[in-house]
């Protein structure tokens, strides 16, 4: 599936994985450009409904990336997303979602080089897999 | 103090003995009035009544196989804020549960309650219990409870339990103040209570009924019973999950879903007093609907029909109790609680987590620990579940 392009949509929040991505813009770090990005002030704020909405417009990845443990700025907004996607993975793996479709991580605000290389690791996996049912087929 | 009571059954008329029970608790001077399943005048229904004269309670007919709504719902209304009152609340222990999720929820306060709980008998589906319906209602309920509790089962007259019921594993009221058991009894002689808080044994003592042990063949019954009950659901999770494995077969699955939402109004634990699916956020421009058309060529309308079930699922899946309210008020007649309990049984266990189990434990989303579920997080492992 090589020539396959993915789209993967990213929730990243604003004070670590944003920064990071844009310390690898700055720093001319290559990362694929299948990744879009949406900004959240932190993981804390991503519901469900956002997940499930990009998955069933036929996204064909969800990352939902923010800060280390202890340094989300809005104390502990990034444990309660690591709740959300534990919960998420439960009920979308049920409905043939792959779990390389949704992935959580944490990347701070100085990590651009390895912002980079899971951008790419991520999108290789993905890329590793069919295009997602909800691109191919119609979803009520 | 009874923490345990034997209450005779005359003439082998279990439905009297209740509604004697529930009388003597209506008594008390610290019950102000007891919600629980009653008949109504103009029709052949049973329904939620909340009763402050006793003689109304000779209609009160707790073992009908009706399940109109969950009441949890109703109580949730009844003890938003202090009444004056204390209400006892006859429920199903499915009901029990819900009401238990609402409390944490902060939907509704135990503070003015105190629940009875019977052994579930089951239900009919309401479109089964409508045509199933027709023998004068007293007649009916008791055939009903006879066959059930005599071990010769619920289907009857072309109609079955719910298969909500079906595959309920807590048939017991765990949750209660006092739990009135039947299984296991021999309710042509007698109705065996339990006081399971130390509110249910102040009431249960003030009605001067003589301490009882359990009667010595309801384990075993019980036991039985359960078994079943999961051997059912576990093939019920099969087949649901074997039905909804892709998008595809979801979308099938759900293929005659209208949006109406009636499941989440009906469902006991979708707790939003609005839901964000009725928000102006899904009040989509009408030039937006054009775009999603010409993305693929066609979009099906209403639009959102997974979107609703699969955020439903991630909602409140973690309280879903299993009672099967869902199906019942769906006009398409769509297996939602299939659907439903085997998705909540894998996201609760997921969280080591049982709706309604218990009143102090708390719900998976309302907290969170440092060092937990290191296999959602990172991307090194590509089979992290
Ligand atoms: S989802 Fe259905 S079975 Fe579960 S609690 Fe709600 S109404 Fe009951
Ligand atoms: S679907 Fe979600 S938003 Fe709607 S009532 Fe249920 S829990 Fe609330
Ligand atoms: S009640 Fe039935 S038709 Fe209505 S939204 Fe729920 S599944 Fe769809
Ligand atoms: S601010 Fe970055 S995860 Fe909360």
């Amino acid at each position: 599936m090589s020539d396959f392009e993915p789209t993967i949509v990213a929730f990243f929040c604003n004070w670590c994985t944003y920064t990071a991505a844009d310390l690898a813009g700055t720093s001319r770090l290559a990362y694929p450009p299948n990744i879009r990005i949406v900004r959240v002030m932190c993981t804390g704020m991503v519901d469900p409904k956002y997940v499930i909405k990009a998955l069933l417009d036929g996204a064909d990845g969800v990352l939902v990336s923010g800060c280390n443990p202890g340094d989300c700025h809005y104390i502990n907004g990034n444990y309660k997303a690591r709740r959300r996607i534990k919960l998420l993975k439960e009920i979308i793996e049920q409905f043939g979602f792959e779990p390389q479709r949704l992935r959580l991580t944490w990347i701070g605000a100085s990590d651009g080089i390895r912002f980079a290389e899971i951008m790419r690791e991520m999108t290789e996996q993905i890329k590793r897999l069919e295009p997602s049912a909800a691109r191919l087929k119609m979803v009520i | 103090m009874a923490k345990t009571a034997r209450i005779e059954v005359m003439d082998q008329n279990l439905a009297e003995a209740l509604r004697n029970f529930l009388k003597a608790v209506l008594n008390r001077e610290e019950i102000s009035a007891v919600l629980a399943p009653r008949r109504l005048p103009m029709k052949n229904r049973v329904m939620p009544a909340l009763i402050t004269d006793p003689q109304q309670l000779d209609q009160a007919d707790p073992l009908s196989p009706a399940f109109a709504v969950n009441s949890a719902r109703l109580l949730s209304r009844l003890t938003r804020k202090p009444s004056g009152g204390q209400v006892a609340a006859v429920l199903r222990p499915c009901e029990i549960r819900a009401f238990v999720e609402l409390v944490k929820l902060k939907q509704g306060r135990t503070d003015d309650v105190v629940i009875i709980g019977l052994d579930c008998l089951g239900a009919y589906s309401n479109r089964d219990y409508f045509r199933w319906a027709t023998e004068p209602p007293e007649a009916a309920t008791q055939k009903f409870s006879r066959a059930v509790l005599t071990g010769s089962g619920a289907a009857m007259d072309g109609v079955d339990l719910s298969p909500a019921c079906k595959a309920c594993e807590s048939p017991t009221a765990e949750g209660a103040d006092i739990a009135i058991g039947l299984f296991g009894v021999d309710t042509a002689k007698e109705i065996w209570v339990q006081a399971r808080t130390a509110k249910g044994e102040s009431l249960l003592g003030k009605l001067g009924f003589a301490e009882a042990p359990e009667p010595a063949s309801r384990p075993k019954a019980l036991e039985k019973l359960i078994a079943e009950r999961i051997a059912y659901r576990d093939e019920m999770f099969q087949r649901t999950r074997a039905a909804t494995e892709t998008l595809e077969k979801l979308s099938t699955y759900l293929a005659d879903c209208i949006n109406c939402y009636n499941c989440r109004v009906a469902c006991p634990v979708c707790y939003c007093r609005e839901c964000v699916f009725v928000t102006d956020v899904f009040d989509h421009e009408p030039s937006q609907y054009l775009r999603w058309a010409e993305h693929r060529g066609a979009v099906k309308l209403p639009t959102d029909t997974l979107f609703y079930h699969l955020t439903r699922l991630a909602h409140m899946s973690t309280a879903c109790v299993g009672c099967g309210q869902c199906s019942n008020a769906c006009p398409n007649d769509l297996s939602l609680m299939e659907l439903f309990r085997s998705v909540a049984h894998r996201t609760q266990a997921a969280f080591g987590y049982l709706a309604g189990r218990r009143i102090d434990e708390k719900p998976p989303l309302f907290e969170f620990r440092e060092n937990e579920f290191p296999e959602v997080v990172g991307i090194s492992r590509p089979s992290a579940g």
